[in-house]
């Protein structure tokens, strides 16, 4: 008996070292490979670290669902907005002729880029839903520039690892990886169901993410920051707004 | 040191039979292994912690919809009539609850991968181990309408369980274990896959088998009452049958054998 219990007992303990050490190692690696975080720190934030570089390994480049035209709806919600004040409605009544969007960071050339000039880009399109956090979403058709036309435009560096976006409600801040940022369809939205963007959806100019949330899909972009680290950003150091205020960084579930 | 005890015998239909350990002076009779007390326990920290963030999530938009969009602007198929914690649900009541969202977010999936661990450590173990073939299967002959007619009537009755349940599963407790096994939990986690956007994009037909989107949010829900149901039952069953020893079954893993 005591044997027995012994023998299970180095077994145990063996098979826990194993343990220990295979998710050290586990955590080194994706470390390296840039699969932790920014928040991994946080309370719970194991499961989202878990989440994050499930989701990354099983499909950083898959496309999000499209759907037909004939699926867009007719009933969309904006959400609501906190007041824009009267500097954005001077822009909303110039037509948005003075909206500027300025990239900088990590940049060989830092632009400020004039909406016309983002519209005279090429456009993509792509019939998506977005969702809430809350549960509750929609689908439209957007259109805008892909992001990844920006990055190549201003000569992002390769050892940018995040774009740090910013609203022109300027609390508003978030950052996304790579992945994402290089993906077909994260664009510069300009465009929703034909038409402008209107202001209540994220006009003049949205960053749309389809593999992520709303909170992520940040209305009215005036700022992209390059960077291979979004933590010095913002107060909280989670690299982002929501995240700051106790929402996970990464929005992809 | 007390009379004859049980022979173990692997080979022998085990709900007569359950493994002898000797302990000192004391016997008991192992109900429960190690694997089946640790998974169990796991598995219903997770359930706590999911039943709580799921209800405080759902808060913030207590309406359910049908196919793939559903939003204020449209009609519900069921609305909780529950106070949210957004302004902009129109919910009848005058004030908004605070918002937990973030913290209930990042716990919900937190305790998702617990549940999902625990799971596949339990299934896989149980399977290899021969655990589900004897002591969650039904035997061919309890699934007879006689004796499955006469185990409904049983608990229709209300009738206490016989001794030799305290180490055995009776016909109607090995199916709701399968069911809340193998198809409610297993629904659980697809509909809960098919939320997130980006598992979605990677493999599309988690959410479009289902019928859309929000159709996967209302399953997620329903699914939930079920395993809700089942708690609820599986609980009362517990005292019931006896709280102390069924307890001491499931935290220690021992029955005292009946004394012949």
């Amino acid at each position: 008996m005591t044997e027995i219990t012994r023998r299970k007992l180095i077994t145990s303990g063996l098979a826990a070292a194993a343990g220990a050490a295979g998710v050290a190692f586990a955590a080194k690696l994706a470390q390296g490979h840039g699969l932790i975080p920014p928040d991994a720190g946080v309370r719970y934030g194991t499961g989202e670290a878990l989440t994050y570089a499930a989701q990354r390994v099983l499909g950083s480049n898959a496309n999000a669902r499209e759907f037909s035209l004939a699926q867009i709806s007719t009933n969309p919600f904006a959400n609501e907005v906190d007041p824009l004040g009267d500097e954005f409605k001077r822009l909303q009544d110039g037509g948005f002729a003075d909206w500027r969007l300025t990239v900088d960071g990590m940049a060989a050339h830092p632009t400020t880029f004039s909406l016309a000039q983002i519209k005279s880009f090429p456009s993509s399109s792509q019939i998506t839903m977005i969702g809430c956090e809350e549960g509750w979403t929609y689908i439209a058709k957007w259109s805008g520039v892909p992001l990844w036309y920006i990055l190549d435009r201003v000569g992002a560096s390769p050892q940018t690892r995040y774009v740090v976006y910013r609203s022109f409600q300027h609390d508003w801040w978030e950052s996304i990886d790579m992945a994402d940022a290089l993906h077909p369809q994260t664009l510069l939205a300009t465009g929703m169901n034909g038409s402008d963007l209107p202001v209540p959806f994220g006009g003049p100019l949205r960053l749309r993410v389809p593999r992520q949330l709303g909170y992520k899909n940040i209305k009215y972009l005036t700022q992209m920051t390059l960077t291979d680290n979004p933590k010095p950003f913002g107060k909280g150091g989670t690299g982002g707004f929501a995240s700051d205020f106790g929402y996970a960084w990464y929005a992809g579930i | 040191m007390s009379a004859t005890l049980p022979v173990p015998n692997r080979d022998a239909k085990p709900r007569s039979k359950p493994d002898v350990a000797i302990q000192s002076s004391q016997s008991f009779l192992v109900r429960h292994s190690a694997l089946v007390r640790l998974t169990h326990w796991l598995t219903a920290l997770a359930f706590f912690a999911l039943l709580v963030t799921g209800g405080e999530i759902i808060l913030s938009h207590p309406r359910f919809y049908w196919g793939e969009t559903g939003n204020v602007n449209m009609q519900p198929w069921l609305n909780l009539h529950l106070p949210s914690s957004r302004d902009t649900v129109p919910t009848g009541y005058g004030y908004v609850l605070p918002d937990q969202n973030g913290w209930s977010r990042y716990l919900h999936f937190e305790a998702a991968w617990l549940l999902v661990a625990t799971g596949l450590l339990y299934v896989i173990w149980g399977l290899f181990h021969g655990h589900f073939r004897r002591n969650v299967f039904p035997a061919r002959s309890d699934l007879s309408p006689a004796n499955l007619g006469s185990s409904v009537l049983s608990h229709l009755r209300f009738e206490r369980p016989g001794g030799d349940e305290a180490w055995s599963y009776n016909v109607l407790q090995r199916v709701a274990y399968l069911i809340v096994i193998f198809v409610l939990f297993p629904l659980m986690i697809w509909t809960g896959l098919a939320m997130s956007f980006a598992f979605d994009a990677a493999f599309p037909a988690t959410v479009t088998l289902l019928g859309g989107h929000q159709t996967a949010r209302s399953l997620h829900f329903l699914v939930t009452i079920l395993l809700v149901l089942f708690v609820m039952v599986h609980v009362f069953m517990i005292v019931f049958a006896g709280f102390r020893t069924r307890m001491r079954a499931m935290i220690a893993g021992r029955v005292v054998p009946p004394k012949d």
